[in-house]
């Protein structure tokens, strides 16, 4: 019944979509200018790129690769990364997944949808983790989960904050059942971190949905979400259906989340760096040098 | 081992005299106390929990509510719970814990609620903190897939020491129709879906995901409900007295162990 409304609305939506597309009939070179999805509003891509990708009209925070996510967060030369040759096997035999990982991996020069590792954030040590949309929009198979628990066993043991950027469609349905229980064996693990009395800060960007917010996404000591991002556990277009009432704008932003009281703060991330390290030295985690170097 | 297909499971599962939790609970415990309401906002029908007698050991049971008829189904929100009935569930596993109660889940769900509210309210935080609080929860927990094991929804009642399915129970990432609509966007490609994702409960155990299969009569657990009562009760009671046994550090270290183990992956 459900999936009927659901595929009504994705067939509207897809008409909608061609009706916009014949709309506008001049083509707008797609690197030149960035329209906001948020507002609507369109600039210049220089502009859009030297404010670390965010709208100057609304302050929304376009969706960065996991690569230029470590650049703006991480000190120069800092990075160490975890696992990076993992890769995703075909658990339930679903026809095509290999080739579709194949796929993903060339055009994105990714193994999976989560990058981890160590590195200094303005001289305070921390496991990160990044999640990138451009990967089957991050959903969350047996490599992500299995990249995620390292990561937080690893905080664990060597006494360290983990701080995760989250984004992602959900659970990867390409694993069956793998892919539900994925969600269990990160939460297991963020849960022993935080029992050994580990920081954990999670950072909601753009889109944190379905099983990741409904497991570690959701599991942060403290959680901050980036300015007008999606977040939220089942998706917008599926609830608007089953209600018949058009939602409101901000259902499932993230400053929908702080009113619902979800959310510690609404972090900008040209000042990530700082805030995320002010957390770190709040928390008695001390520099280990003082010779960190950014850009 | 069973020579069904998926879709032959799905269908008696979705007989309509299949027996629910309102027939199983007064047929398996003895002395069975509901408790309502999760303290902070409301009760939630789709998620029964209360106290009770299992072969004179008390238990905490906490379980998904399928309707038998409209109304109840009504009631019960067609067994979709909103957040604060996983919170119920959650505040009556704390106290199954300060009380030394084992925990007794019974999964019988589509998926937890879509819907405004269930945002509003934190659906997302509420089937997380389930997951990460049973998992350190210092007592022992058992969960039963009855019919449906759907998604999150599911998941938020099955992180325990051992999992076991009836005979023709499902659990799955995502129903089959919803997985025929995303992957396909056609929903009337269900039972394809449903033969293609491994969701029975021979695949289930062949992946360490179900501990145990619980048989059901021949047909199916309408056929003979008092029966398959005693069924699930046999297996809850030796379940119950095998991980008594255990002291806390090694029950909660394998229970982490269990979900730790599971991902497919090369390196």
């Amino acid at each position: 019944m459900l999936e009927d409304l659901f595929k009504m609305v994705k067939d509207r939506f897809n008409d909608e979509k061609e009706e916009q597309s014949q709309a506008k009939a001049p083509e707008i070179p797609k690197d030149l200018l960035f329209k906001c999805p948020r507002c609507q509003s369109v600039f210049y891509m220089d502009e859009f790129e030297k404010r670390k990708k965010t709208c100057p009209t609304c302050n929304y925070h376009a969706r960065l690769s996991a690569k230029e996510r470590l650049d703006i967060t991480a000190d120069k030369d800092s990075f160490k990364p975890f696992d990076e040759n993992m890769t995703s096997l075909n658990p339930i035999s679903f026809p095509d997944y290999e080739k579709k990982i194949k796929g993903m991996q060339e055009a994105t020069g990714l193994n999976d949808a989560v990058v981890t590792g160590e590195c200094t954030i303005r001289g305070y040590r921390a496991v990160i983790g990044i999640m990138d949309s451009n990967f089957m929009m991050a959903s969350m198979g047996s490599v992500v989960g299995e990249k995620i628990t390292r990561a937080f066993e690893y905080a664990t043991e060597h006494k360290l904050p983990v701080i995760l950027f989250t984004a992602s469609g959900g659970a990867r349905m390409q694993e069956g059942i793998i892919s539900l229980m994925q969600m269990a064996k990160t939460s297991g693990a963020v849960k022993r971190h935080s029992d050994a009395g580990g920081l954990y800060i999670t950072v909601l960007t753009d889109p944190t949905t379905g099983g990741v917010t409904a497991s570690f996404a959701s599991l942060g000591d403290i959680i901050l979400a980036e300015p007008k991002v999606l977040v939220g556990f089942a998706g917008r277009r599926v609830i608007q259906d089953t209600i018949k009432q058009k939602l409101p704008d901000d259902f499932q932003t993230a400053e929908f989340l702080l009113e619902s009281g979800f959310v510690d703060a609404i972090a900008d991330r040209r000042s990530m760096r700082k805030t995320l390290s002010n957390i770190l030295r709040l928390h008695n985690y001390k520099k280990i040098g003082a010779n960190w170097q950014h850009g | 081992m069973s020579n069904l297909t998926a879709t032959q499971h799905l269908e008696i599962i979705r007989e309509k005299n299949r027996p629910t939790v309102n027939d199983y609970i007064p047929a398996i415990f003895n002395h069975f106390v509901e408790f309502h309401g999760d303290r902070h906002f409301g009760d939630d029908a789709a998620i029964m929990a209360g106290i009770a007698t299992l072969n004179s050991t008390p238990v905490t049971v906490i379980a998904q509510v399928k309707g038998r008829n409209l109304d109840e189904n009504k009631k019960s929100n067609f067994s979709m719970p909103h957040p604060e009935g996983y919170r119920k569930a959650l505040r009556l596993a704390y106290q199954a814990e300060k009380f030394h109660r084992p925990v007794i889940c019974f999964v019988d769900t589509p998926g937890a609620f879509c819907g405004v509210d269930a945002e509003k309210r934190g659906q997302g935080e509420a089937i997380a903190k389930n997951i990460a609080e049973f998992m350190t929860l210092k007592t022992p927990v058992i969960s039963v897939v009855l019919g449906e094991g759907g998604s999150g929804g599911a998941l938020a009642l099955a992180v325990c020491d051992e999992l076991a399915m009836l005979e023709h129970a499902l659990y799955s990432v995502i129903s089959p129709r919803g997985f025929a609509s995303i992957l396909w966007k056609d929903p009337s490609r269900e039972k394809e879906a449903a033969d293609l994702m491994k969701i029975t409960a021979d695949d289930l155990y062949s992946f360490g995901v179900c501990d145990k299969i619980i048989p059901e009569p021949v047909g199916g657990a309408h056929t003979d409900p008092a029966q398959t009562a005693e069924n699930i009760s046999e297996y809850l009671i030796s379940a119950v007295e095998r991980l008594s046994k255990l002291d806390i550090p090694t029950l909660l270290d394998n229970r982490y162990k269990k979900f730790r183990k599971i991902g497919v992956f090369s390196e």
